[in-house]
């Protein structure tokens, strides 16, 4: 009980730091997501026309996924240096992006090529363009995929946004590494809980938007 | 009219999955088109609204080619229908029906006007099924949603492949005599897609059979029962021909060509049948009841005189003498 006094005064008194370092999380993560989605989508959907291409790219995004997040994110360090950005938020924004990207493109890809091809038959047997297929029968039948990729890239990068302090891009992982170097594991418990508590809220938002944007058709 | 000029179809490979196909479609005609699996009558069908391309020959709709029009409005101005029903699982039943308006940019009052006249037509209830989506709804019903969207621009052409397919066989004769009541209505020019002999024979105006891509006959089903012109004909169409072309007569025609039978002098408690009947489905119920003769009854179910099958045997020998020599199969049956 001892302990836990100490870690309910620790929070309180330092409460607006982890509010501040959460706030950073997010951002760093949320916005690294808005890309990550804005590119990883048309992508996915791009190279349901270009098979050749298709491959390449889920083996690289493939590749991009097994190298360890602490790696990618000194990687990013020499080469963001040409532009005098080398450690804060510019090389974890985009190292995030990054890893989004498997999972999103890889989901998108997969749940446009796997509509049914009754439904495409009769989309181009109708009448419809290219265009009119993709918005009003592909699309609609392949967001609640396309979406479980969002949710995963989402989840999981709010996991390795808090090895991007390392890099000094702030977020709650300087909550953990802090603890790590001080070897206090208020702090340790506080970064890793907070980073857990995100996922699961982020997670449940998006399922929320997943059952807004998906039709009642398909899940009744 | 829909006119196939040394239609072909090659495939990468060579394989010819269409070959020198030759033939006309009459305005308000349904042709069915007939054959076994692989035989070149769906990818046919499909060079209409040129889902598939044509390698050499030509279509022409009311003698333009297809090949000049603009694939998209082709299609737009071809109603299609397929197995599965290809209804969207995304889109309400209403969308669902006036997709095609929806393209055609048709205001909404009309679209759902229109929505309204066609779920009429095909009996389904307009406000009861608006909102409702596909899976809802049975596989009979979404097969009628399924025309009803084919029809939604009032196209002057329907394709339709294997459309009544998949389903249970009470289901699909129900909606193929639906369906002739509103091709009765609406009086469309059809591409029927069927491997069903007793389908092509009910529903066709006429029947092309089919074989690895060549038209074997092209006739109406009465003169492709009893004249196939090769083996491959009268083998599809089957030993049983005779009773099959029996479907293609009612007891009207009977009445016509050599009147009823008198009325039993003792009480009667068997069967009646309607006039509309067709001999096939009267022989059988004389046959399965065992007795000499069933009642006919007219319109007003009143009871107008009796069948037997000495009667049936004399209208087929006398329908058969009329057209032909007496080389026919008939001649052996009939004596």
């Amino acid at each position: 009980m001892n302990w836990l006094n100490d870690w309910i005064t620790y929070i309180t008194i330092d409460l607006s730091h982890i509010l501040n370092l959460t706030m950073e999380h997010v951002e760093l993560v949320g916005l690294s997501a808005i890309v990550a989605i804005a590119i990883g989508v048309p992508l996915g959907i791009y190279l349901t026309t270009n098979e050749a291409l298709a491959g390449t790219v889920l083996q690289a995004t493939s590749i991009i996924m097994t190298i360890p997040s602490i790696a990618l994110f000194g990687i990013m360090i020499p080469v963001f240096s040409l532009i005098n950005q080398g450690i804060g938020f510019v090389p974890a924004f985009i190292a995030l992006i990054l890893y989004s990207q498997l999972p999103i493109i890889r989901n998108t890809y997969t749940a446009i090529k796997n509509v049914n091809p009754d439904l495409k038959d009769a989309a181009i047997g109708i009448g419809m363009k290219p265009i009119q297929r993709l918005v009003r029968v592909e699309i609609p039948n392949a967001i609640p995929i396309i979406m479980a990729g969002v949710r995963t890239s989402v989840v999981m990068n709010i996991g390795i946004g808090a090895i991007a302090s390392f890099i000094g891009a702030g977020g709650l992982g300087v909550l953990i590494n802090q603890g790590i170097t001080r070897s206090d594991e208020k702090l340790i418990v506080t970064g890793a809980l907070a980073v857990s508590v995100l996922a699961i809220i982020a997670d449940a938002i998006l399922w929320i938007v997943q059952k807004l944007l998906t039709s009642r058709g398909l899940t009744d | 009219m829909i006119k196939f000029d040394h239609v072909t179809k090659m495939f990468q490979g060579g394989a010819k999955a269409v070959d020198d196909v030759n033939f006309t479609v009459e305005d308000g005609d349904i042709v069915v088109l007939l054959g076994p699996s692989g035989c070149g009558k769906t990818t046919l069908l499909r060079m209409v609204n040129r889902l598939e391309s044509i390698t050499s020959g030509d279509i022409s709709i009311d003698n333009k080619s297809i090949k000049r029009l603009n694939d998209i409005e082709l299609r737009r101005a071809i109603g299609y229908v397929i197995q599965s029903n290809g209804l969207f699982p995304n889109m309400t039943i209403e969308s669902n029906v006036t997709i095609v308006p929806q393209l055609l940019r048709w205001d909404a009052k009309k679209r759902h006007n229109r929505y309204k006249e066609l779920m009429q037509l095909i009996g389904l209830d307009p406000e009861k099924y608006a909102k409702r989506y596909p899976h809802e709804l049975s596989g009979g019903q979404q097969q009628r949603v399924g025309v009803a969207r084919a029809l939604a621009a009032d196209p002057p052409i329907l394709l339709m492949d294997e459309p009544f397919g998949a389903l249970d066989p009470i289901i699909r004769e129900k909606l193929q005599d639906e369906f002739l009541q509103i091709q009765t209505e609406v009086k469309k020019t059809i591409l029927f897609v069927s491997h069903d002999i007793d389908e092509a024979i009910k529903m066709g105006d006429k029947i092309a059979l089919l074989r690895d891509g060549k038209i074997m006959q092209y006739d109406r089903p009465a003169d492709l029962l009893t004249h196939p012109k090769n083996d491959f004909v009268s083998q599809f169409i089957g030993e049983d021909r005779m009773i099959k072309g029996l479907s293609l007569h009612t007891i009207k025609d009977l009445l016509r060509e050599v009147g009823l039978a008198e009325m039993p002098h003792q009480h009667y408690d068997g069967k009646t049948v309607a006039g509309s009947q067709n001999l096939r489905n009267t022989l059988s119920i004389l046959m399965n009841q065992g007795a000499e003769q069933v009642i006919v009854t007219d319109h007003n179910e009143q009871e107008i005189g009796a069948v037997t099958i000495d009667l049936i045997q004399r209208y087929i020998a006398k329908q058969i003498k009329g057209k032909t020599d007496a080389s026919l199969p008939f001649e052996r049956v009939v004596r």
